[in-house]
């Protein structure tokens, strides 16, 4: 995970959410540590999207969890969502 | 507008899915029980009437985006300004940006203009999902035929 990914996450969440920075860890699970909602979720996800310049595929996500395929700690523990935004960045480079 | 039925959208006048604009009027009516609440010997086009006539103009953009497969819910208003008053008998040209497609959800900055002067304004969060009943998506399709919705738009790459 590059760092600069985590921190401007991090920068999006304490801004959007009112949470303080320091608060905001690689390993905070963004629902279950951060009480982040679904709304405000979108939010973050909206300043993502812009700040990377991607489109975090939040339905899939949603849906794999909801199928029990995957878990919500491989989507919202921020050092596991910051390695997914490195992946959808590099696949955009690539493409 | 068929405002008790909240069905606010008149006719759909311009929509641009390569500039993601659309632009829609709606006519204010002359008289409504709403009127005679609000308020009595100065009727007002309520502000959250406003704002919901910006979210199903800014909805109708999101259904054309996504070829009426999937329907938005409005879930999030920021930045709303009421400028001035709306008064029965008005018509509002309303129009609609789509900032943001996102996965989901979409977010559109909306204004309003009466006789060519600025309104109200709003930047508004939709939540984007499958229709969840069939009878939801046949009544919007019935809708879509009145405000002259345009399906070739649909045919659009």
């Amino acid at each position: 995970m590059m760092s600069s990914t985590f921190d401007t996450v991090a920068n999006i969440i304490a801004e959007t959410c009112d949470i303080p920075r320091e608060k905001i860890t690689p390993d905070s699970h963004a629902i279950d540590d951060l009480g982040i909602d679904s709304l405000d979720f979108l939010d973050i996800a909206f300043a993502i999207d812009k700040a990377f310049g991607i489109k975090l595929p939040l339905e899939q996500w949603t849906q794999e969890v909801n199928d029990g395929k995957a878990t919500t700690e491989q989507y919202f523990v921020l050092k596991n969502l910051c390695a997914r935004i490195d992946g959808l960045v590099a696949a955009k480079g690539a493409a | 507008m068929r405002i008790e039925y909240f069905q606010l959208i008149d006719h759909i006048v311009d929509l641009d899915l390569d500039g993601r604009t659309i632009r829609v009027d709606a006519q204010v009516p002359q008289e409504s029980t709403i009127f005679e609440g609000h308020f009595p010997g100065h009727p007002l086009m309520p502000g959250v009437l406003l704002i919901e006539a910006m979210a199903q103009t800014s909805g109708w953009l999101v259904i054309a985006a996504t070829k009426f497969e999937r329907m938005p819910f409005l879930a999030a208003v920021k930045e709303a300004k009421l400028r001035s008053f709306v008064i029965p008998g008005q018509l509002l040209s309303i129009t609609a940006k789509l900032l943001h497609d996102g996965s989901g959800f979409a977010v559109t900055k909306a204004s309003v203009t009466v006789a060519g002067k600025a309104t109200c304004e709003a930047e508004l969060t939709l939540r984007v999902m499958p229709f969840p009943d069939p009878r939801l998506r046949a009544n919007m399709e019935e809708v879509a035929a009145r405000i002259g919705f345009p399906k070739e738009a649909l045919a659009h790459g």
